[in-house]
């Protein structure tokens, strides 16, 4: 199967190469059946990487070990649901992902936009095909999947214990279909600028794709965010990585492109900025890819060093160059159609916004390639940190969350001072009603900065309550439906606006949910044994006992914590921290069960107000003696096996192999039977659960705004489309609410 | 062997799919977007929005934040400028042939 793999690649590439030549040719002769055929050429290379796709997910769902990347990232002993998902813990796997959901994608618009934007179309498909048949000649010449061994292992190395986590499932393929979402945008942005055509209709087209990306995105990095809480055993949830941040920035870029699409809808404005930010978007998700693959950048989550390097920036500069071309190219035909009427309307509010989302992107963007530029410069690399981020982005953030408060209450085109007054009214007093309570009943005037940032949240909360509620009762008087009804049938007939708003309150909600466990975070590094206690945030953490058990898979020391507050306890916690046997022999046949990889497990108790986060860092230097005798021990035992006739020999080993289990059985249990003191990091920390809470509101708010799915949208078009032929349109009757 | 013939399928397969445009008759047959056809779909898409803009105009008023006076201004000029669209549609609209 390995061989019908690597000849599907093979295929994918030259159906890329000739569909790339079809469509230009098609599209500058005219010729629509080229057009047709290159279109075709996107539906058999998303054909082609389903089947590919499909056998390498077989060979690892069958531990197939003549698969070199099944040996090593998967093993018989790894669980089926991570068998299935380990496919993209592989650098050669990942690439095939991120070209099958490329071809998924392309295949989706083309089919919605086979009677739009047809002379856009083919230059797009182009430069889909482009995106394919580069991923695809990756796989083929850099990173194949289907490398093979003629004497494969009896047993593979097993998925990184990092991995071993559900979110960790689900976060590479949400990311990367934000990534090949996002080229669809940027594939018809060049399209048009080659056309000269850049009004609305294409902007219509690539809206949604462009919110789904967002979406996608935007649930990738907050799974990647939970990830980091819960497994990494460091207690933050976001650390400025580098390939963090490669996936923030083209989400800001696309949340600043959602928004100022709008301005460009309704008053032809701003063409160069969107043209610039659709491509910039573009540029930044495969920017974002070529941080993970190329190892550029120091990263718990990139690939480790790579060939890829050159292919990738060739491509960025190829993207960058194309674009500036472009846009200066069609400068004339970008030229807005109309001026900003007054800078107190949400058009201004828009382009403010803009501009710190772009701020922060830049920052973001120089901060982390800041080691990079040192190097380059001065020939020495400088790590910097997430200090280096924070008074940029703590600022621009804070700006940010105000305009998401302001730009729901401001009408477009203008607002006179009476209005305004009653717009802000409510939500100004339910800031000042949030500082005045935090002020007199708490110390949060010891943080300015995350003062600002609550009384804000409550600014942007009451805001959304407020326009959710107008709007309801403005529905209602309307049509005098029950309240639940008009509200449901409000936010159905505005579904951008309204899942808009609900947008803007999740991000409030996990902002506040920053702010607070950033700021008001009570962490102790404690070494404690069963029995004493430590303080923290006027909480007793103590530890009970310790815990330890052995498998073939796995040794894990853990410790049983109680938390108690004053004589009341609360509850019991469970931490540990597990041991992955390594595949080096060298290491002992005891020490490698000590050596290898290994991972935390997390003792969380999450509420809305705070969580309780602990995590152990057991010492094994007390267990060394016993590990290096016991090596010592096997080794003499084995060499003494090995001169005896081989049948025998065998039979020893079996022997042997079964002592060793008890030994490592031991080895555990004197963890528990013998009171050594053991680190822990306590944390307590207000407000975590509304970080999650946020994204989920957010979550739902995209949902709403990208709903009708392009599918359904289309059919709604056709549907509207065949019954408008029937009568000619009119300019709507008033009634909108 | 077997794997050998089902490359070649899959290769016959691909090769039918991609140029079955090109086989059945040639682009003589097969109309390319004319002008006025790209332009009308712009104009669809401005009319689209420009009936959303409308839409929010009104919303905006009903939920108090247009004054009585704006929103009569604002609704106006959207108005006027819809209508506007709708000629060119229509002017558009007859010199392409049904």
């Amino acid at each position: 199967m390995a061989l019908i793999g690597r000849a599907l690649l093979i295929l994918g590439l030259l159906v890329c190469l000739y569909g790339i030549a079809a469509s230009v040719y098609g599209a500058r002769s005219g010729r629509q059946d080229f057009v047709v055929s290159g279109r075709r050429a996107v539906y058999a290379l998303a054909a082609l990487m389903t089947a590919a796709f499909a056998i390498l997910e077989a060979a690892f769902l069958r531990s197939d070990f003549s698969f070199n990347v099944v040996a090593a990232h998967s093993s018989t002993t790894t669980p089926t649901f991570y068998k299935g998902a380990a496919v993209w813990s592989s650098q050669e796997g990942s690439l095939l992902l991120w070209v099958w959901l490329l071809s998924l994608w392309s295949s989706l618009v083309l089919v919605l936009t086979r009677k739009r934007v047809r002379e856009i179309v083919p230059y797009a498909t182009a430069v889909l095909l482009g995106f394919g048949g580069f991923f695809t000649s990756l796989t083929v010449f850099f990173a194949n999947p289907f490398g093979t061994s003629a004497t494969p292992p009896p047993e593979g190395a097993g998925l990184d214990p990092l991995l071993l986590h559900p979110s960790m499932m689900i976060h590479p393929p949400m990311l990367y279909s934000g990534y090949t979402l996002l080229t669809i945008p940027f594939a018809f942005a060049i399209g048009a600028l080659i056309t000269g055509r850049l009004g609305g209709d294409w902007l219509a087209v690539t809206r949604r794709f462009a919110l789904g990306a967002w979406l996608f995105l935007g649930i990738g990095i907050v799974l990647g965010a939970r990830w980091s809480y819960t497994e990494l055993g460091w207690g933050g949830y976001w650390a400025w990585d580098p390939v963090e941040n490669a996936a923030l920035m083209p989400w800001l870029c696309a949340t600043a492109f959602i928004h100022s699409i709008m301005i460009q809808e309704k008053r032809g404005m701003l063409k160069v900025w969107n043209a610039s930010l659709v491509l910039s978007s573009g540029v930044l998700a495969i920017l974002g890819t070529f941080l993970v693959r190329s190892g550029i950048l120091e990263s718990i989550h990139a690939f480790g060093a790579s060939t890829l390097g050159v292919p990738f920036v060739t491509l960025i500069a190829a993207m960058v160059a194309s674009s500036v071309g472009l846009v200066i190219w069609r400068r004339e035909r970008l030229r807005s159609e109309a001026r900003l009427d007054s800078l107190l309307s949400r058009e201004a509010v828009f382009l403010f916004q803009n501009m710190v989302l772009v701020a922060m992107v830049f920052v973001i963007f120089w901060v982390t390639f800041f080691p990079l530029i040192s190097e380059a410069i001065t020939g020495t690399k400088v790590s910097v940190g997430p200090p280096a981020f924070r008074p940029f982005i703590v600022p621009l953030a804070l700006v940010l969350v105000a305009l998401a408060g302001i730009g729901p209450i401001i009408a477009w085109r203008r607002v006179t001072a009476a209005n305004l007054t009653r717009s802000f009214s409510f939500p100004v007093a339910s800031a000042a009603l949030t500082l005045t309570v935090l002020l007199i009943a708490s110390d949060a005037s010891a943080r300015p900065l995350a003062l600002a940032m609550f009384v804000l949240g409550a600014f942007v909360l009451g805001t959304v309550t407020q326009e959710l509620w107008r709007g309801t009762a403005a529905r209602r008087a309307m049509t005098h439906d029950p309240l639940p009804v008009a509200f449901v049938q409000l936010v159905r007939r505005n579904r951008r606006r309204y899942g808009g708003y609900i947008v803007h309150a999740g991000l409030a909600a996990l902002l506040i949910g920053v702010a607070a466990s950033s700021s008001f975070q009570h962490s102790r590094d404690v070494s404690l044994q069963p029995g004493q206690s430590a303080r923290v945030d006027g909480l007793t953490i103590r530890y009970v006992r310790a815990t330890a058990s052995a498998t073939a898979q796995k040794i894990s020391f853990g410790a049983l914590l109680s938390v108690s507050q004053g004589r009341r306890h609360l509850m019991t916690l469970v931490t540990s921290r597990g041991y992955y046997p390594a595949q080096d022999a060298s290491l002992g046949p005891i020490g490698r069960f000590f050596n290898g990889a290994s991972d935390s497990n997390v003792g969380l108790s999450a509420g809305a107000w705070h969580d309780i986060w602990t995590v152990i860092h057991p010492d094994l230097t007390p267990l060394q003696p016993l590990i290096s005798q016991g090596d010592r021990v096997f080794q003499s035992a084995m060499a003494a096996e090995a001169s005896l006739p081989a049948a025998q020999a065998r039979q020893g080993l079996g022997r042997l192999w079964q002592f060793r289990d008890i030994a490592i059985s031991e080895i555990t249990t004197r963890f528990v039977t013998h009171p050594w003191p053991v680190e822990f990091l306590l944390i307590v920390s207000p407000l975590v659960t509304w970080i999650w809470v946020g994204a989920i509101i957010i979550a739902i708010g995209g949902l709403i705004a990208l709903w009708p799915f392009p599918m359904f949208a289309w059919r709604r078009v056709r549907a509207v489309s065949r019954a408008k032929r029937a009568a000619p349109p009119r300019v709507p009757a008033r009634e909108t609410a | 062997m077997i794997e050998f013939l089902i490359v070649l399928a899959i290769l016959l397969l691909v090769i039918a799919f991609v140029s079955a445009p090109l086989r059945r008759g040639g682009g003589a047959h097969m109309q390319a977007p004319s002008s006025s056809a790209s332009q009308l779909e712009e104009l669809e898409a401005a009319r689209e929005a420009k009936y959303r803009e409308i839409r929010d105009a009104e919303l905006d008023h009903r939920t108090g934040k247009l004054s009585d006076e704006d929103y009569q201004a604002i609704d106006g000029s959207l108005r006027a400028e819809a209508v506007e669209i709708l000629r060119e549609l229509d002017r558009i609209g007859e010199r392409i042939p049904s």
